[in-house]
């Protein structure tokens, strides 16, 4: 189908967003990349009255940034250009593996990181990646600006902690302490994934431990903490800490039972490597 | 800041194959829509109309993106490639003609989405591994080929270019 007939709206400034989006609350949708709102327009999934096109903002990167202690995302840094990133290689390796996962290069073209972030889908990549590398998001609106950690701004499938009139204006990731490793099980790459998990191994000796957040395995991606048991045992851990923790669905594409295998062998998986590369 | 009321029409100039054009669109309209009712630009087809298919990648400066995820009024001042861009004095782009000898399209309604979504793969196509060239082009489906010419066609495009300069 196409898109139902909304007022459009082009601001040039992030002070000009905050005002449209006060003026017309609930009825407003901030347009970024397009790639998840405008799918969800030609459906009619959701009749906007007014669409705030945040692509020509004046002033913005189009790059990640470094600066005191972390990586900046501004609201219209493509997926693309974070892939292409030095800053990200370097600085977010566990990001820059997993950005490759998010959907296809037509896509990641257009779609942005900050976008992917309040879209919230909890089958989608990067929500994940960012609550194990302890990221924040950066709000504003008109009555200021706030930071809410990565952990705490997904509420729901589909659901972000953002207030009304709210929106992202940069998401901000410290720089990745430990070593990362993210997998994925899909029937198409670039397909929605039927399970994924990030993780983040970090520490010495003893107390060496891993965090991992699975995408597609619930409402919202979690982070879980795993002390790092021996190479035996990193799959029992990970049995038990999934069939506590992880709420998985049953639906056509896959059982919740083969859901909870992949997340266990995904995740050693992903656990065994990360620790592989030594501490640090 | 630029507004456009719902129903109004505005005025909008574009690139699209190296030719400027005016057109006016409503703000709703999708570029896929206006790239093919607006100027007559067909070979730019729409399966899906959300993303999946591939069918409607086009160039938009410079780089492979879904035209019916855009808005045609987001591509203001911006430069467009479509499939009709690639054949120069009637003369087939070495990639089309790869697609031709190696049967890479069967219905062909893929094929314009195939086409500029490995335009960017060229450069390397020839060094790639059959899993790696199926990943590049993971984005774009085809119901009629099972994907084996396709992956060859763009695999020997190269070859097909250095033919034709030697």
């Amino acid at each position: 189908m196409k898109p139902p007939a909304f007022d459009y709206h082009r601001p040039e400034t992030r002070a000009e967003v905050d005002d449209l989006l006060a003026e017309h609350g609930d009825d407003a949708k901030v347009l970024a990349g397009g790639q998840s709102l405008v799918p969800i327009l030609n459906f009619r999934l959701a009749s906007p009255g007014h669409v705030v096109d945040i692509n020509r903002l004046s002033a913005e990167t189009d790059e990640p940034v470094r600066a005191n202690g972390v990586v900046s995302f501004g609201c219209l840094v493509r997926q693309s250009s974070a892939e292409r990133s030095g800053v990200v290689a370097e600085c977010l390796p566990l990001l820059a593996e997993a950005i490759r996962f998010v959907a296809h290069p037509a896509i990641r073209s257009r779609g942005t990181i900050a976008g992917s972030v309040a879209h919230a889908d909890p089958a989608a990549e990067l929500p994940a990646v960012l609550v194990v590398l302890e990221a924040e998001v950066c709000a504003r609106g008109t009555g200021g600006r706030r930071t809410i950690a990565a952990r705490d701004f997904f509420t729901g499938p589909l659901e972000n902690a953002l207030a009304p009139g709210e929106w992202i204006e940069e998401i901000r990731i410290p720089l990745q302490r430990g070593d990362g490793a993210f997998e994925e099980f899909a029937r198409r790459r670039g397909d929605y994934a039927l399970c994924g998990v990030a993780a983040l191994v970090d520490g010495d000796g003893g107390s060496r431990r891993a965090r991992l957040a699975y995408l597609g395995m619930g409402d919202v991606p979690r982070a879980l903490e795993l002390p790092l048991p021996g190479d035996d045992g990193v799959e029992e851990a990970l049995r038990a800490l999934v069939e506590a923790e992880l709420e998985p669905s049953d639906d056509i594409h896959a059982g919740a039972s083969y859901r909870r295998f992949l997340a266990v062998k995904l995740g050693a998986r992903a656990v065994r490597r990360a620790a592989a590369a030594g501490p640090r | 800041m630029r507004e456009v009321g719902r129903g109004e029409r505005t005025r909008i100039a574009l690139t699209v194959n190296g030719e400027p054009h005016e057109i006016e669109v409503e703000a709703r309209w999708l570029l896929s829509d206006v790239l093919r009712h607006g100027l007559g630009l067909t070979g730019t087809h729409v399966g899906c109309e959300h993303g999946v298919c591939g069918c409607c990648t086009v160039l938009i400066d410079g780089h492979p993106a879904r035209s019916c995820l855009m808005l045609a009024i987001q591509a203001e001042g911006a430069r467009i490639e479509t499939v009709e861009g690639l054949a120069q004095d009637g003369r087939l782009h070495p990639l089309q003609e790869s697609f031709v000898r190696s049967h890479g399209l069967q219905c062909g309604f893929c094929t314009p989405g195939f086409l500029m979504g490995a335009l960017s793969l060229l450069a390397e196509a020839e060094g790639m591994s059959d899993a790696e060239v199926r990943d590049a082009i993971g984005g774009q489906l085809c119901r009629c080929t099972g994907y084996k010419g396709i992956v060859d066609a763009i695999r020997r495009a190269p070859a097909v270019e250095r033919e034709r300069t030697r």
